[in-house]
């Protein structure tokens, strides 16, 4: 009995949540609790932030107070660290929920002349510890601390004394530490006296850096083992899981209009299901950014917010030509129903970015967001982690209910239906767009490569950009070719003419056949004739050949008796 | 350099010959390192401070506010009240020679009669 309940209780390892955003996510919880946890790192990755943050929220949230003891900045010089993300620390020692503590370490000062041990540490530890009964203590950082002793032999036994104290004690500790050379930790024991080792790290790729954190190691705890970027953000750190938003958010049927009456009816006569994802792709100048805003400017006349990203227009250009196609955006962005964010790619890493964009749908609360175009943010990062950062924004935006509308640019020479980002499978809608070359002109041409979850056209429309907006038109499908713009025209005014020439020689036969009719009437009128006229001549011949013999025989008579013949 | 090792020389004369020795040992409770530490301590205090000295021990599990307050991580510490400047010894004490040149009484440039700094300083000269 007593061994199952002791089973059960190291099944569910109780969990301290740090309360920093995203980390809970990873760790299934928090850091373990009442047990030690390392988090190692190189300068400058955020070791400290984390460490303080878990404490200051623990005070704030989980009502359990905290000791940080710094061997390296001094109590004011923490407080003014922190200052600007809102974290009060003053405050928050006043009301005795947070301890610091500044152990100055000087190793020109210690002269080491035999055996000791860091007992004097652990007293004052302790005593802090007690003195706000605190349940948290991060120690910040562990090669400030062991580098102030020469001996090595007694620091990595007292390192290991370090963390059995801090477990008896009962307390959930961060410990910070840096990275050894080939090794995860300098004296190589830290990460396997600790129960969880999280693992910080700031890289530089081009120009533009990112922090990444990792678990590397969590004791009796499933975790998750990628890499998450994160971020110091302006209320602490963010990490931006991508595993853990999973994919269960609620779908709806509900239909938004594309902005564009004709593409309404290609995507079932609706437009595009609420909170689904689009991608509009297509070569430059194929009309993107304009199939983007008609989208946004039916969503203001819905009286719908939405917030569009562009990420390569500035805000006075974006509303500028877009009023050459006649849609004015100006009056929705002084209501402020239409926010438009300019920034430029590369002036932030792609978690920033994310960051800003997290941030401004959680302040705006957009019905819809559009990002214009995806693809200029290859310019900060790898194809791999800017899927992976679309991936978190479609998820999360998803999750919020809202639809998203990315437009990307198909480089020239590269087949259409590719993204270099390799995003089309996250998308619900992907409308293409691509040029038509013909006649010496080029046309735009749109079509519904995939729209998932419903009946879409399978046709090629021929986008016109008009000044009263985009419009489609059905385009010339011949024998063989596809014709748009003038070759469109002339073919569709050649293909009347035809028509009309064809009906002109059918009339004109009629009126031929009417004719010989006529003709052939009137020869067989004059043959009939005729042969009336010669049936006459000889009725009448053979009535006077008649008379005559008739004639001729009383003639005959007449003479015999004349003669007095004597036959 | 002559005249800064003459004023070196002097001053760590002014602190050997010093009327007054405070020492303060730090120790958390009766520990093996705090044994022998004391010990050490009397030992090296009787040789060379004979009369003029005062060791006071404080345990830190008795005042652990002390701990803090003193600044002390290490146990046993040794702590060089007076003559100022404060000077910090971590250890049980058991290097004679390395207590003598934290105390100021072994100054490694010049030895003065003992026979201890008269080795150190010749090994120094290479004589040895």
């Amino acid at each position: 009995m007593t061994t199952t309940q002791a089973n059960r209780i190291e099944l569910a390892l109780p969990k301290c949540p740090t309360g920093i955003q995203g980390l809970d996510q990873i760790t299934g919880g928090g850091l373990p609790k009442a047990r030690p946890t390392l988090v190692c790192g190189s300068a400058g990755c955020g070791k400290t932030l984390l460490a303080m943050e878990f404490l200051v929220r623990g005070a704030q949230q989980y009502k359990e107070p905290g000791v940080f003891v710094s061997f390296e900045e001094s109590e004011q010089e923490l407080m003014d660290n922190v200052i600007s993300l809102g974290w009060d620390l003053e405050y928050l020692i006043n009301q005795k929920k947070l301890l610091l503590d500044h152990i100055y370490i000087e190793p020109s000062e210690i002269q080491e002349t035999g055996e000791y041990d860091l007992e004097g540490l652990f007293i004052r530890l302790g005593h802090a510890i007690e003195s706000v009964n605190a349940k948290r203590v991060a120690l910040d950082t562990l090669e400030a601390l062991f580098g102030g002793f020469k001996s090595n032999f007694i620091m990595r036994a007292e390192l290991r004394r370090l963390f059995r104290w801090l477990k008896d004690k009962g307390v959930t500790a961060v410990v910070t530490g840096e990275p050894g050379e080939g090794n995860l930790t300098r004296y190589g024991i830290e990460e396997y006296v600790s129960d969880c080792v999280i693992m910080l790290d700031h890289r530089m790729r081009g120009q533009v850096g990112t922090r990444r954190i990792r678990v590397v190691k969590y004791r009796g705890s499933p975790h998750g083992t990628n890499e998450y970027p994160f971020l110091v953000g302006e209320r602490g750190l963010c990490v931006l899981p991508l595993t853990s938003l999973g994919l269960s958010y609620e779908v709806t049927t509900e239909r938004v209009s594309t902005g564009i009456a004709r593409l309404d009816t290609m995507l079932g006569g609706q437009g595009y299901y609420r909170g689904s994802s689009i991608l509009v792709s297509g070569t430059p100048g194929t009309g993107k950014s304009t199939a983007a805003i008609s989208f946004a400017q039916a969503a203001c006349q819905r009286s719908e917010r939405c917030l569009y990203f562009s990420l390569e227009e500035a805000e006075t250009q974006v509303i500028r030509n877009m009023r050459s196609i006649g849609i004015d955006v100006e009056p929705w962005v002084k209501s402020g129903i239409l926010q438009l964010h300019a920034e430029r790619a590369t002036s932030n890493g792609l978690e920033m970015h994310l960051i800003t964009i997290h941030k401004l749908v959680n302040e705006f609360k957009p019905h819809i967001v559009v990002v214009d175009p995806i693809s200029n943010l290859i310019s900060v990062g790898t194809g791999e982690d800017v899927k992976s950062m679309l991936a978190r924004v479609i998820d999360y935006l998803k999750m919020k209910g809202i639809t998203a509308l990315f437009t990307n640019l198909t480089r020239a020479g590269t087949p259409l239906e590719t993204t270099e980002t390799a995003i089309s499978s996250l998308m619900d809608t992907w409308i293409l767009l691509r040029d038509i070359e013909n006649g010496g002109e080029r046309n735009r041409g749109i079509y519904v490569l995939k729209s998932r979850g419903m009946a879409h056209s399978n046709q090629i429309r021929e986008f016109l950009l008009t000044d009263k907006g985009a419009d489609l038109l059905d385009v010339y499908l011949g024998p063989g070719e596809v014709l748009t713009g003038t070759a469109r025209a002339t073919r569709v005014a050649e293909e009347k003419a035809e028509r009309a020439g064809r009906q002109e020689e059918i009339e004109r036969r009629h009126r031929d056949l009417q004719r010989k009719r006529a003709v052939m009437e009137a020869q067989v009128a004059a043959l009939r004739a005729d042969f009336k006229a010669e049936e006459e001549e000889l009725k009448k011949a053979t009535a006077k050949t008649k008379m005559r013999e008739g004639v001729l025989t009383k003639d005959g008579e007449k003479m015999r008796r004349m003669r007095k013949a004597d036959e | 350099m002559a005249d800064e090792d003459e004023t070196s020389y002097q001053e760590a004369k002014a602190i050997k010959e010093a009327a007054e020795w405070v020492l303060r040992l730090y120790v958390a409770g009766q520990t093996r390192n705090a044994v022998k530490a004391f010990a050490n301590l009397k030992k090296i205090c009787g040789e060379h401070l004979e009369g003029r000295y005062r060791i006071e021990v404080i345990d830190l599990l008795e005042n652990p506010q002390l701990a803090k307050g003193h600044r002390i991580l290490a146990v046993p510490t040794l702590v060089r009240k007076l003559p100022p400047p404060v000077k910090k010894i971590i250890g049980d004490l058991s290097d004679t020679e390395r207590v003598l040149v934290g105390l100021d009484l072994l100054p490694a440039w010049k030895g003065v009669g003992n026979d201890e700094e008269e080795k150190r300083t010749k090994r120094q000269s290479g004589d040895i």
